[in-house]
């Protein structure tokens, strides 16, 4: 019988000490198949280092800014023909009155310099400069119009091509066939910056400034998308962390087991699901067309998100409040304690370090949410800050991941740069979040 | 009075009510707290409560009725004759609030008042100039009906204004004193309160079930509107979509869907059998110290927000696709094809099926595992042939998961697959996805009520049965699963 239960060629084996073809065969499929385990794990670290070092080598250079430091004299027959110094009627004078003062003054520091016009125009050496520095020149007189028929020393940006030259993504050769920018300018910027006229400096306009139009990205900041992602963060905090924690309070501690319950729960398990740009539409119909609510409002931004993050919120609460003893809760009942004291007086505080892990972590993702707020009108180019709060909530602002996306919808190169540079900060504001979401579960974190 | 200035002083007698609730309970029994049935704070707190609550309803319920009720009554005086050609009452209702708020803007300023208000008319007075100084644009002159109708609206809200503010003062006073003179040694004042607060807690877990309900009820409503404008058959058969700006726009749903599927298809190509191997690595063979660092890595990727991975696919994958790939072999030349966006997105989903996968994998008991390995097995034949097997359904509901996130992800497509609706299988080609076409027919110019725009309504209801669909049957699969070694 033996013999048809073995196969043939078993009895040929003559030492355990040689392995036959078949065991080598096995160990060689084990090791590759090890072999394709460790590639894959290799696989996927690889891909997030490509991802991050990527995102980092396109946006660091965005924290640098070449500027150009300048002798302005501001000639009061230019900005002031009445002599009053009366910002009312100053503020006729549109840039284009301050545009030519900032071109004659370098102009000026390229003679002075000896450095060769050959092939530069007068109009080319203007437009060395960013659009948006008259407009800076403007602000800064017309909030000081004593300055007018002074010569005051002032740093403005330089325009966006000469920016990417000096960080290279503009070349010579790109520059030939760039309408806004010929290789005799970059030649003269090389010998402005040899001068110490054009420097690269620290980018702080990045995080302050608003967005820029598309024609001038070196002016293009975070500020407005900053201080809209903030807005929206405080409505989420402040509306989705109570209402998470009171829904999880009920869910695991007083509701009754039966099909209510049930569907309560399947329903949070389901929207944890949802994809994000659903709730978009609803935001869209719900907040902004029947509620009447104003588009690109930070208030929407932050409801929309709010109940996204409630399910993270609630699962993340509901696993800390289960893992609090029962012994807690026996121990204060036994005192004479009703079930409303020993949950808020007992249980709640024990559990306050996951619940607060988990909110962390829930911001964290409403933080970098962006298909939803697309649909509620937050792509809309803004320029103003928003108001302080209450009333700010109501104004039209950006936020951050939305400025990244705008930013790469314009087409200058430029903006790439700028929008990786935002997703650097974006990303910064992400570890920072996770960061100290792992410190508090370390600390407080209690195993009974 | 400002809504926010009735709250606060709402809010500020419910906060007195407190402290002189807490009081007289106390003078109640003469000082002796023990011969109260509940604490002091506790009375307070009803007494609050009592304050606070049904001036707060009435003040919602209010808030939320009134603009219904005048809107009716006022779109019911406004004449067909004002009624633009093609356009709807909506926009003439639109035209008739932004006058009534320029009218009161103006008021508050101090540059109109209550009797020239009464005085205007279209014939004496350049209405449109006014508003414009007041901070109103409109876009057309005013016709006499609307700014009647717009005056009518304006002293209608603010009577409606006036009654709320007074009700809701009243109701809180009333709440206060009443609950006040209620306070005796017996009253069951701990029940109350906690009582209110348990409806507050249900209140809470309700709101997940409203969230439900209004994003169902919001996608139904706008999608009928969208099935009476243009018939359901073209939508669900029609194998083009062609919107235009003048009507007569093709906006048949196949392509799109043809699009989701395909780059849904090539992510999880990518990602199940790499988050797969990598869970099965990290669990069956790396040593603690790789796991402790290679598992956190990978879960990096699920935390990193979708619009860097649409950079990612936009900047580098894109351009790196097309000039080494795509352009050599002659089959295309797009940087944003299905195979960008299939890529980037397998990325993001590794972490989706391997950390779940990995949940699954351990779950498996080790003594299946043993059992195994003492017929002679190696740990790959174990794997193969026992783990993989056992953990199956787990792992099938899993990848269900994570199609569902494939065919939800937005910004990775939008940044990556391109705008082309097409039907094709060349992956080097640029073809669009539902939810790319959802951002860009609800964020274009398009009037709303057209069907150019109603139709991102039917496609987002469209995601959602599919996405929640396959949430379900995942959700029962991994359930089912995890019963049977428990």
């Amino acid at each position: 019988m033996s013999d048809i239960s073995f196969p043939k060629g078993a009895h040929a084996q003559k030492s355990l000490l040689v392995l036959d073809a078949r065991t080598r065969k096995r160990n060689a499929a084990e090791a590759r198949f090890r072999r394709m385990g460790l590639v894959a794990v290799t696989i996927g670290i690889l891909a997030l280092v490509g991802l991050l070092s990527s995102i980092i080598a396109n946006g660091a250079s965005s924290f640098r800014q070449t500027f150009v430091n300048l002798e302005v004299y501001l000639d009061p027959a230019k900005l002031d023909k009445t002599g009053e110094r009366d910002p009312a009627k100053m503020a006729k004078v549109t840039t284009f009155g301050y545009a030519p003062l900032l071109g004659r003054a370098l102009a000026q520091a390229v003679e002075a310099q000896g450095i060769s016009t050959e092939g530069v125009s007068k109009k080319d050496i203007e437009a060395l400069i960013s659009k948006e520095a008259p407009a800076t020149l403007r602000n800064m007189v017309l909030a000081n119009p004593e300055l007018v028929g002074q010569t005051i020393s002032l740093q403005v940006l330089a325009q966006g091509r000469v920016d990417g030259y000096f960080k290279g993504r503009v070349t010579m050769e790109s520059a030939a066939l760039d309408r806004n920018i010929s290789p005799a300018q970059l030649e003269m910027a090389d010998a402005l910056r040899a001068a110490g006229i054009i420097t690269l400096g620290y980018n702080w306009g990045f995080f302050t400034a608003p967005d820029a139009s598309d024609t001038r990205p070196e002016a293009a900041g975070l500020g407005v998308a900053i201080l809209g992602s903030a807005y929206m963060m405080m409505i989420v905090l402040c509306l989705s962390l109570p209402i998470g924690v009171a829904a999880s309070i009920y869910l695991e501690e007083f509701a009754p087991q039966n099909r209510w319950t049930d569907l309560i729960e399947v329903n949070i398990s389901n929207l944890a699901a949802v994809p994000s740009i659903v709730f978009g539409i609803l935001g869209l119909a719900i907040f902004i067309n029947f509620v009447g609510l104003p588009q690109s409002a930070p208030i929407v931004g932050g409801l929309v998100l709010t109940l996204m993050t409630l399910p993270t919120i609630i699962i993340a609460t509901r696993a800390a409040l289960k893992a609090v003893p029962p012994s807690i809760r026996d121990a204060a009942l036994g005192v004479g304690a009703s079930k409303m004291q020993s949950v808020f007086h007992h249980v709640l505080p024990l559990a306050m370090p996951g619940i607060l892990t988990g909110t962390i972590i829930g911001l964290a993702q409403a933080l970098g949410e962006t298909a939803p707020l697309l649909l509620i009108g937050m792509v809309a180019f803004v320029r103003e800050y928003p108001g302080s709060p209450p009333e700010g909530f109501l104004d039209p602002a950006s936020a951050l991941p939305v400025q990244v996306y705008n930013w790469t919808t314009r087409g200058d190169p430029a903006f790439v740069e700028r929008a990786s540079g935002a997703i650097i900060v974006l990303l910064c504001f992400l570890v920072i979040m996770n960061i100290a979401a792992i410190v508090l579960r370390r600390r407080f974190e209690r195993r009974w | 009075m400002s809504l926010g200035l009735l709250s606060l002083i709402v809010l500020g007698l419910a906060g007195l009510g407190f402290f002189v609730g807490r009081s007289r309970a106390l003078a109640v029994v003469g000082g002796d707290g023990r011969k109260l049935h509940s604490l002091p704070s506790y009375h307070g707190q009803s007494v609050a409560l009592f304050a606070a609550l049904p001036a707060f309803f009435v003040f919602g319920v209010w808030l939320f009725v009134q603009p219904i009720l005048i809107e009716g009554s006022i779109s019911a005086t406004i004449p067909d004759s004002v009624i633009p050609e093609g356009g709807a009452l909506s926009l003439v209702m639109a035209d008739v609030r932004r006058i009534a708020d320029g009218l009161e803007a103006l008021v508050q300023a101090g540059s109109l008042t209550e009797a020239s208000i009464a005085q205007l008319s279209t014939g004496n007075t350049d209405i449109r100039a006014m508003l414009a100084a007041g901070g109103v644009a409109l876009g057309s002159d005013v016709p006499q009906a609307v700014l009647v109708a717009a005056t009518e609206y304006r002293t209608l809200s603010g009577a409606g204004r006036l009654a709320m503010t007074g009700l809701v003062l009243v109701l809180a006073v009333l709440g206060l004193v009443l609950s006040l003179r209620r306070i005796t040694p017996e009253l069951r004042a701990r029940n109350i309160s906690e009582a209110f607060v348990k409806a507050l807690l249900i209140g809470a877990s309700m709101v997940a079930i409203l969230t439900t309900v209004g994003i169902v009820f919001s996608l139904i409503f706008e999608t009928i509107n969208f099935f009476k404008m243009y018939p359901a058959k073209d939508f669900f058969f029609s194998t083009v979509w062609n919107p235009q700006f003048r009507g007569g726009s093709d906006l048949g749903i196949l392509p799109l869907l043809w699009g989701t599927l395909y780059v849904s298809f090539v992510a999880l190509l990518f990602a199940v059998p790499l988050g797969l191997m990598i869970a099965i690595y990290l669990s069956e063979y790396a040593g603690p110290k790789l796991r402790g660092l290679a598992k956190p890595a990978i879960e990096v990727l699920a935390g990193i927000p979708t619009i860097v991975y649409g950079l990612f696919a936009l900047v580098t994958v894109g351009p790196l696709l097309r000039d080494y790939l795509a352009q050599p072999l002659g089959l295309g030349t797009s940087s944003s094809s299905v195979l960008t966006a299939g890529l980037v997105m397998g990325i993001m989903l590794i972490p989706f099926v391997s950390s779940l996968s990995d949940d699954i994998i351990n779950a498996v008991p080790q003594a299946m595992r043993d059992g195994s390995y003492g017929l002679g097995a190696t740990r790959s034949e174990t794997i193969r042939q026992v783990v993989l097997p056992a953990a199956l359904p787990g792992v099938v509901g899993a990848i269900l998961l994570a199609a569902s996130r494939a065919i939800g992800e937005t910004m990775i497509v939008v940044m990556g697959a391109g705008a082309a609706a097409k039907l094709g299988l060349n992956p080097f080609e640029a073809m669009t996805t539902v939810t790319v076409k959802i951002v860009s027919q609800l964020t274009g110019d398009t009037e709303f009520a057209s069907p150019e725009t109603l139709v991102a309504f039917a496609l987002g209801l469209t995601l959602f049965v599919f996405t929640l669909g396959l949430n379900v049957i995942a959700l029962i699969i991994v359930r089912k699963y995890r019963e049977q070694y428990e």
